[in-house]
């Protein structure tokens, strides 16, 4: 599909300049190759429209690739409140000796909600700032969720805080990433105390240790469970169920019509 | 048991059985095993509308020791387990277990690493009750079935015949996913 | 690791110790004998008819003033949020009903809000669904506050006050049965709006609860408000204040009972509940008894909503799922000979007519619809607190997670703050205070 995207692009004259030359005539141009060269060094995310996974596939649809974006930072200005929360989280970080650029990766705006990707060294900074400063003023931490990418090498546990202000009436969300070779993030619970069972939780399903925590133990499953069930690589353990006449099997070994 | 399992088969047996039956059945007190959802529809069946005291069971006994039914009434997890088979193993016999709704049945709709699939794992169950939760009239439905099934118990010799009946037709019997035709 | 069990007849002579579960026990037993002091363990639950479900309390004792309070969770965890990863978006319903199973309709409005913010569809949504959503949701805030002073009034002793709290809740429960078909556990409230309208008998009976309602709430309130036995038991007890609740991140009935009025409906309303006409009940006690009547006060506040949503839905027409045929539900249900199932003129408009909405039909079915990638975080203002729903989608048919942000779970932790210091008999009081339901806590 790419070639024939490409066919049809009027092509620049391939002999004269350097390549950098060429790419900034394309640039100038904007022709559709060049747009079509960004969008195709994007990852693969999923295949065929309706993509059964067995061969019946009867859409005609089956070689079409859909490609996402890696995580896009939200250009400025973000609208609503969200200019203020930055502004003031930066100028809170710049006068603890954080600047706001090492303490956050990345900041998205989507849906009307607003998130900070903070790097885990700066979260307990963040969290203070965050609770503390006058403009900011986050009292309620509402909990601490895992969310488990086995695909973003790196990066695969993420813990999300979501935080209320009260006085402002406001909302954010936090959200750290760890690698899973080395799922340690540091613990909350000293600027939010309620963060105390949550993060028990969000080890208990996906292992993510939160350092700092006074007893970061397993809190919803049995003491001496092994694994983390709510990790991606974890079955979801059911068993096939027999009725008269048939055997279903259990709902993540069955045929899939994602 | 008692001195009613030694007495020979004959018609003072079977006498006895209607008389032991009819004393049994009524007035049996529920221990409270209430778990989840299933727990709200049996608190229900203990309200003014279906009146679980008609039947003399009002008095849901919290501890095992005094209770002679347990209505496992819930979604049975797997830490919750060792608690429901310590809590039947302290009932003094005789004792039922009704598995209330089709978590406690069967595993239900959570067919998952955390939920036992079916109390029947753990414990030996006298009446399968489905229903996500059940209504409180099925709930009566099924105390009136085993009730029934308690009123025609049979004791002592008839009691191990019949038990020998029954173990020879599940013998006989395929496995669900291979019987076809209607029951 | 703990010593095995052994069989319990063994362990039926006097002075044996049973471990139920975890390494937590010992070490708490072991702890205690070393401190020497006359302290005595005392394990409450996890099957205990005072702890509101399979909820483990273990207490340090001193006499009889509780000097730890320990909370044991997960004996109700049922892997509901691993299970929606399997299951389509609108699957995802029937799982997160039976989380909170006393306030099933908060979870499917909470989880539902989400999931049409990540479709953006938040403005789609017909008025008519909107107002038979807050008008649900009331109903269960009631049917949820009866059942928590009903099993609060029988943890005390009091059982009068619980046949009268479930006789009161079976009325509401027989309007949910005549809207929805189910008493409990609707399934009611799906992306996209409801999933069914509401029949001529639906109002009638509507306008009937409103009658009888005030009646029900005036009769308990006239038992308990003054009473001197419930005073003493219920006033200074369980004393959690506004700085306290921050801390532990705690909201609903429990904040409002410590006098802030914080309040999602008003302060971020969702649903349209802009437009309605209520206050929020606040006490400043702090106590058992404030938070009492902290929900005595939301119920009536609840009917006023309800009345409300009557009128409004007199002069509202409309449908009450969305419109666009790749989203909304395609099943048009109604009651017929056999119960409630398709209507026949849907089943003619597939099968005979309209070949697109066949497909769409099959394929809402059989694959859902696919929610574009990105997360997002709906709260509602449920019976117990901030109930909220942080949902992640990949772009496909089934949330990549679902997080649910329960209540009880957080109010829970509030259960040491509250009891420590207090006796025993508080203890009981102060957790049926904080009302939870341990299917919200364990999820």
């Amino acid at each position: 599909m790419s070639d024939e995207n490409n066919k049809d692009a009027p092509q620049p004259a391939e002999t004269t300049g350097t390549d950098a030359e060429i790419e900034q005539a394309q640039a100038a141009d904007n022709l559709p190759a060049r747009a079509g060269e960004e969008r195709l060094s994007e990852q693969v995310v999923r295949t065929g429209m309706f993509g059964a996974k067995t061969t019946g596939d009867t859409s005609g649809y089956g070689r079409l690739q859909v490609r996402r974006p890696a995580i896009s930072s939200s250009p400025r200005p973000y609208g609503r409140y969200f200019d203020e929360i930055a502004d003031e989280l930066g100028r809170a970080l710049d006068g603890a000796g954080v600047a706001f650029g090492d303490a956050i990766e990345n900041v998205v705006v989507d849906r009307g909600e607003l998130t900070f990707y903070v790097r885990r060294e700066h979260l307990p900074e963040v969290a203070q700032q965050m609770r503390d400063d006058a403009k900011l003023r986050f009292e309620l931490m509402s909990g601490v969720s895992g969310v488990h990418y086995p695909d973003e090498t790196g990066r695969e546990l993420h813990a999300v805080y979501h935080l209320i202000s009260i006085t402002h009436n406001r909302r954010v969300r936090l959200e750290v990433a760890c690698p899973d070779a080395d799922p340690h993030i540091p613990s909350v619970v000293a600027t939010y105390p309620t963060a105390d069972w949550h993060e028990r939780e969000t080890y208990d399903f996906f292992g993510i240790i939160f350092d700092g925590h006074p007893h970061l133990t397993r809190i919803e499953m049995p003491d001496d469970w092994h694994g983390h069930p709510q990790r991606k690589d974890y079955p979801l353990g059911g068993i096939p169920v027999e009725y008269r006449g048939a055997t279903v099997p259990p709902p993540d070994e069955r045929r899939s019509y994602v | 048991m008692g001195l009613e399992e030694k007495i020979p088969s004959g018609f003072l047996l079977t006498t006895l059985e209607q008389v032991v039956g009819l004393a049994r059945k009524s007035s049996m007190w529920p221990a409270t095993f209430g778990l989840a959802c299933c727990a709200i529809e049996m608190m229900a069946v203990g309200g003014p509308r279906h009146d679980i005291s008609r039947f003399g069971m009002e008095r849901f006994s919290a501890t095992p020791r005094q209770a002679d039914l347990m209505i496992v009434a819930g979604r049975v997890s797997q830490k919750m387990a060792p608690v429901l088979r310590q809590v039947y193993d302290q009932m003094p016999p005789p004792k039922w277990v009704i598995s209330m709704g089709v978590c406690a049945s069967s595993g239900g709709m959570f067919n998952n690493y955390a939920i036992v699939q079916g109390v029947d794992h753990v414990v030996p169950v006298d009446i399968y009750l489905p229903g996500c939760p059940p209504r409180p009239e099925m709930l009566i439905d099924a105390i009136i079935k085993l009730h029934d099934k308690v009123r025609n118990t049979k004791l002592g010799a008839n009691r191990e015949k019949e038990i020998e009946e029954l173990e020879a037709a599940r013998k006989r019997a395929l496995p669900i996913a291979d019987v076809r035709e209607p029951a | 690791m703990t010593a095995p069990t052994t069989d319990a007849y063994d362990g039926a002579a006097e002075g044996r110790v049973f471990n139920v579960s975890g390494n937590d026990w010992d070490e708490v037993v072991a702890a205690v004998r070393e401190e020497g002091e006359e302290k005595l363990v005392v394990n409450m639950g996890p099957q205990h008819p005072s702890t509101h479900g399979v909820l483990r309390l273990i207490l340090t004792l001193d006499g009889e003033t509780v000097t730890d309070a320990r909370v044991g969770i997960g004996y109700l965890h049922t892997g509901i949020e691993k299970n929606m990863e399997y299951r389509t978006w609108t699957q995802g319903t029937t799982f997160c009903t039976r989380m909170d199973y006393l306030t099933p309709l908060f979870n499917e409005a909470s989880y539902c809000l989400a999931v049409e913010r990540l479709l953006g569809i938040e403005d789609r949504i017909p008025e008519r669904a909107s107002i038979i959503r807050v008008m649900m949701m009331e109903l269960n805030r009631m049917s949820s506050h009866w059942v928590a002073n009903a099993t609060f009034g029988n943890e005390l002793g009091a059982t009068t006050i619980m046949t009268n709290g479930f006789r009161a809740r079976e009325r509401v429960l027989d309007l949910f049965e005549v809207i929805t078909g189910l008493r409990m556990n609707h399934a009611y409230i799906r992306p996209g709006g409801v999933i069914q309208d509401l029949t001529p008998l639906a109002f009638e009976k509507t306008r009937e609860l409103l009658k009888e309602m005030p009646r029900e709430i005036s009769d308990i309130r006239k038992l308990l408000d003054e009473s001197p036995l419930y005073l003493a038991r219920t006033k200074d007890v369980a004393y959690l204040d506004v700085a306290g609740c921050m801390a532990l991140g705690v909201t609903g009935p429990v904040l409002r009972a410590a006098g802030l009025p914080y309040d999602l409906r008003k302060t971020q309303p969702y649903c349209g509940y802009e437009n309605y006409d209520f206050d929020i009940p606040t006490y400043d006690g702090c106590d058992v008894y404030s938070r009492y009547r902290v929900r005595m006060d939301e119920m009536e506040e609840s009917l006023k909503i309800i009345e409300q949503c009557l009128e409004k839905l007199q002069h509202t027409d409309g449908p009450v799922m969305i419109e666009d045929a790749k989203i909304g539900w395609p099943a048009r249900l109604a009651i017929g000979p056999d119960g409630m199932g398709n209507s026949p003129d849907h089943i003619k408009h597939i099968m005979g007519t309209s070949m697109e909405a066949l497909i769409h039909h099959f394929k809402l079915v059989t694959e859902g619809f696919r929610v574009p990638p990105g997360q997002a975080y709906a709260a509602v203002e449920s019976a117990k607190g901030e109930l909220a729903c942080h949902a992640v989608s990949d772009g496909g048919t089934r949330p990549w997670r679902a997080h649910f942000r329960d209540p009880s779970f957080v109010n829970l932790q509030a259960t040491a703050a509250t009891c420590v210091g207090g006796s025993v008999a508080d203890v009981v009081a102060a957790v049926a205070s904080l009302d939870p339901v341990i299917g919200g806590v364990d999820r």
